[in-house]
């Protein structure tokens, strides 16, 4: 058992970076991920992690020299939200083009314009086709716990991880954790031992050189395996850290999902509050449920397809719009998963949350009130629903 | 010595390559749409075209052209162009 205390989303984040004590972490600040740094500098000058510490001029430098410093051989970690993860962009697909296995503490913010710098999804969403793992967490806890393995599975899926939270929400919000001890997290992560890196004298490599109509094809076919063959790493490191920690993490977490026939999809924080609803709802009868997604990169759309197969309700809820005029990403990914099924559920889509609006219990059972409306009258009255806003 | 194209799985991750000084193995020819012709008849052996060819192509033996190392020409003219013109040692043709 670890040592309980009260952290809020950033502490706790900058918790696990000091206990991972990464080789090189390169940063810039933003808003609201900014204190994640701030505070890990703080370890940095009290001399209680070993890493080299480097403050750039732009989150388009700070990523750019931890491809550098993970293509020399180091653990490599930064931070990041919004407009910077936005920054950074260019330089997302060369670190997982050049499979580094990056570590990115993300606080999901909206993005301008209009500025804001409250929750929502669309940094990490905007990213969802670089080649990085993504695994969202609902709060501090899941935030901390997801960090330390995202080190693991980095490095060996040999693809970077952004592991998110919800800005404010979760990043400002304080909560009671379960800190693991130092020894522990360092005997989990273990020592890194890269399997290339550009200081090793005997061995002599090249990065980065041209590729061009005839071998950049079979690359990007590599890297489309490692995305897969991600899944199957990603269980391999959240079980054994289930059996040393005591804490369960899947793909995916079901949430009184067995016998439902009304269920919710949802990512980050806005699990916790469907729950309490679930329980609500449960208590008068309805058979209600909620799948929240954990890993949205690879995206495990078997086992959610195998996992939602026999719910023919089903709401997904985007906190971010594609801008497509087909709603969010997740209900696009989700419904495309569900496709195969001859029983095909009937799938709608909610817009929430964006720039950091409120989403109230009220507003949940208004989603459960209306897959209850479209069982009972076997209509679809909006396909693409936009939950809290003002018309 | 040609490359033989590798498949996916075959190749390193991440388009690395596991070794030094691999430049050697890169044939630059390959991109060339017109190609010099040297005859050896009229070649008088001036040099010119060695002096001037951007990518050493020109392959001379006891400061006599022996021909054109077609793994490096790329095709630029330079050579033909060059060429006294009283000598016109050499032709470009259409690759194909
Ligand atoms: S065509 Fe250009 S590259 Fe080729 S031999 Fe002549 S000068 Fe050299
Ligand atoms: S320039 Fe013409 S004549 Fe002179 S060496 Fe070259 S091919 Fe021969």
């Amino acid at each position: 058992m670890g040592k309980i205390s009260a952290k809020t989303g950033n502490e706790a984040m900058a918790e696990a970076m000091r206990q991972i004590n990464p080789d090189v972490v390169a940063a810039y600040p933003i808003t609201p991920a900014t204190e994640i740094v701030q505070i890990f500098a703080g370890f940095k000058s009290d001399g209680l992690v070993d890493t080299e510490f480097i403050a750039t001029e732009s989150e388009h430098s700070a990523l750019s020299a931890c491809i550098g410093s993970a293509a020399s051989g180091a653990r490599t970690m930064t931070a990041t939200a919004s407009q910077g993860l936005v920054l950074m962009q260019e330089m997302l697909y060369i670190a997982s083009g050049l499979r580094l296995p990056i570590v990115i503490a993300e606080v999901n913010r909206a993005l301008s314009s209009p500025i804001n710098i409250h929750c929502d999804h669309s940094d990490t969403m905007g990213a969802r086709d670089s080649g990085w793992i993504q695994i969202y967490s609902e709060n501090a806890q899941e935030a901390y716990d997801n960090l330390i393995q995202a080190v693991r599975i980095a490095e060996s899926a040999l693809l970077p991880v952004m592991v998110t939270i919800d800005g404010f929400i979760i990043s400002h919000g304080m909560e009671r954790i379960e800190i693991i001890p130092d020894e522990e997290v360092k005997g989990f992560i273990g020592e890194y031992r890269p399997r290339y890196t550009l200081l090793d004298e005997e061995r002599s490599i090249t990065m980065g050189a041209i590729d061009f109509t005839d071998y950049f094809f079979e690359h990007k076919r590599q890297q489309i395996e490692a995305m897969k063959e991600a899944k199957e790493k990603i269980i391999e490191v959240s079980k054994e850290f289930n059996s040393r920690f005591k804490r369960d993490y899947g793909l995916f977490e079901c949430y009184r999902l067995e016998d439902a026939r009304y269920a919710l999809v949802v990512l980050g924080s806005t699990g916790g509050t469907v729950k309490v609803v679930v329980d609500e709802l449960r208590e008068d009868g309805v058979k209600a449920g909620l799948l929240k997604v954990r890993v949205f990169r690879p995206f495990p759309w078997q086992e959610i397809k195998d996992t939602l197969a026999y719910i023919p309700f089903i709401a997904v809820m985007d906190r971010s719009d594609g801008l497509s005029s087909l709603g969010g990403p997740v209900f696009q990914e989700i419904r495309s998963a569900l496709y195969d099924i001859d029983s095909r559920p009937k799938v709608i889509n909610y817009i929430y949350g964006l720039g950091g609006r409120d989403t109230k219990l009220h507003h949940i059972k208004q989603v459960f009130q209306d897959l209850q409306g479209i069982d009972r009258t076997g209509r679809i009255d909006g396909l693409i629903n936009y939950l809290g806003v003002r018309e | 010595m040609s490359l033989k194209t590798k498949g996916w799985r075959e190749l390193p991750i991440g388009g690395l390559i596991l070794e030094g000084g691999t430049s050697e193995m890169y044939k630059t020819g390959g991109w060339r749409s017109l190609k010099p012709i040297w005859s050896e008849e009229k070649c008088t052996h001036c040099l010119t075209c060695w002096i001037y060819c951007p990518d050493s192509a020109i392959l001379l033996s006891d400061e006599k052209v022996q021909g054109i190392n077609y793994d490096y020409c790329k095709g630029c003219g330079i050579c033909a162009k060059e060429c006294p013109t009283k000598v016109k040692a050499i032709e470009m043709v259409e690759e194909r």
